[in-house]
């Protein structure tokens, strides 16, 4: 396919590996935020083309592992209601909460479907006027566009059965947040190549200065990320930390405007939790008070509180670069895509389900 | 859960700029795709599909930079061996 054959291209590949290898006199460690860049460093090998002196640490970039059990358990209450449709997309439906999670749910009677785009799930809400129907809306500034559009639509249409769930989180306050722990070891990033296509990377330019560090927006395919990562080290080598752009045949430095105003229109920033991490100020979204019918846990009334963590998974540390999937005890033997015991365990862009699919051997 | 894929507009329909949508083909596979977020895309373009919305339109001369880059560096001696 064009746009992603070309990007795959090994020679290329293996050209700015050898840059990399040139460019390096002095160990770095860099963060790729990214899950999605995560699963494909993982799938192609790309941290074996590396020198030694490069590190990369996984980052928080994957929506399913940080959202936190609380609203999986709520999740897993709304789709036991007889009277709720369920939606949500592939991936969060075998993310363990408390007590279970939502296909032991849809076992257990309750109607789940897993759907494409949230606009799926309005669809549903007007095919089933008797029925109430819940999106599972989670994400990172790439998934706010589209689900901002889903509940515009809806109050548009005045549609009075469709609500959503909502676990927004936003990519700057998350790099904040590692770089201000005491035990950051991250000296250089790649940001998600698609959450600057929404959003812009203007956000990243203070974030570089105040914290000294280079910041290269990256896309997805095999060149790219070295492409990023060779960019990255040289600005480490050259002791410059600017924002630089890889992914500029998706990435504007505005970002989407059209998006950025729908966001806006039915979203505001507001403090979120994330899975293994904690509460982080600013760092997700919720809907602005004239679209609030909208909202799920107002709509079922659901009781807030916050839930504990299973104390074997050290999925936190490891969504913050602290540590590696390979350093759990659980990793491979009680912890497995089929028996999960945390989130990174379940999504294919979690840092362990990428080990454990394509690093099993060493 | 941020994968999103280019793939090439075959035809557009719809004139509320909300709800404009493409025929979008992926390596052969064909979908709709809701196109508000790109009012400049027009039928011919790729663009970058996420969750059944268009995101960017792929920029063909920025697509090629990233090789340009690769020449460039060639060019100035970055990817040949340093004598030691
Ligand atoms: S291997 Fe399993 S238990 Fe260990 S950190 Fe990963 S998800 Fe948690």
């Amino acid at each position: 396919m064009r746009f992603i054959e070309e990007y795959r291209d090994a020679d290329a590949a293996q050209r700015f590996a050898d840059a990399i290898r040139k460019t390096v006199t002095r160990p770095w460690t860099v963060m790729e935020v990214c899950g999605g860049q995560t699963h494909a460093i993982m799938k192609f090998g790309i941290d074996e083309l590396l020198p030694p002196q490069v590190t990369l640490l996984h980052g928080p970039g994957c929506p399913v592992c940080v959202t936190p059990v609380e609203l999986i358990d709520k999740a897993v209450e709304l789709a036991s209601r007889p009277e709720v449709i369920f939606c949500s997309f592939g991936d969060m439906l075998r993310v363990p909460g408390t007590k279970g999670d939502l296909l032991s749910a849809k076992a257990a009677g309750g109607d789940v479907r897993m759907v494409y785009s949230p606009m799926d799930a309005l669809q549903l809400a007007l095919n089933n006027p008797d029925r109430q129907v819940v999106f599972f809306a989670v994400g990172f500034e790439t998934t706010a566009p589209a689900n901002a559009m889903a509940v515009y639509q809806a109050k548009r249409m005045g549609v009075k059965n469709f609500s959503i769930l909502v676990s927004h989180v936003l990519v700057p306050p998350a790099i904040e947040s590692i770089l201000n722990a005491p035990n950051n070891r991250v000296q250089g990033f790649l940001a998600a190549g698609h959450v600057c296509t929404v959003m812009g990377y203007t956000e990243y330019e203070p974030i570089a200065k105040k914290y000294h560090v280079p910041i290269v927006v990256t896309g997805f395919e095999p060149v790219d990320i070295l492409q990023g990562i060779y960019m990255c080290v040289k600005q480490l080598e050259e002791g410059r930390a600017e924002v630089e752009n890889q992914y500029a045949r998706s990435v504007r430095r505005e970002g989407n405007r059209p998006a950025q105003e729908l966001i806006r229109e039915v979203f505001e920033v507001v403090p979120r939790k994330w899975r293994g991490i904690g509460e982080i100020p600013q760092s997700g979204l919720g809907l602005r008070e004239p679209y609030r019918e909208y909202d799920a846990e107002r709509r079922f009334a659901l009781a807030t509180g916050s839930v504990e963590e299973a104390s074997e998974c050290i999925s936190g540390l490891i969504l913050q670069g602290a540590k590696k999937p390979t350093d759990c005890p659980a990793f491979g033997t009680r912890c497995t895509p089929e028996h999960p015991l945390g989130a990174t365990m379940v999504s294919s862009e979690g840092a362990c389900a990428a080990y454990f699919k394509y690093r099993r051997r060493s | 859960m941020c994968l999103a894929i280019p793939g090439q507009i075959l035809s557009i329909e719809g004139d509320d700029p909300l709800t404009r949508t493409g025929k979008v083909s992926f390596g052969g596979v064909v979908k709709d795709v809701n196109l508000a977020y790109v009012p400049e895309a027009k039928v011919g373009d790729y663009v970058i599909v996420h969750v059944g919305f268009a995101i960017s339109v792929v920029d063909e001369k920025e697509a090629q930079e990233v090789f340009e880059y690769l020449r460039q560096m060639e060019e100035l001696g970055e990817l040949q061996e340093q004598p030691t």
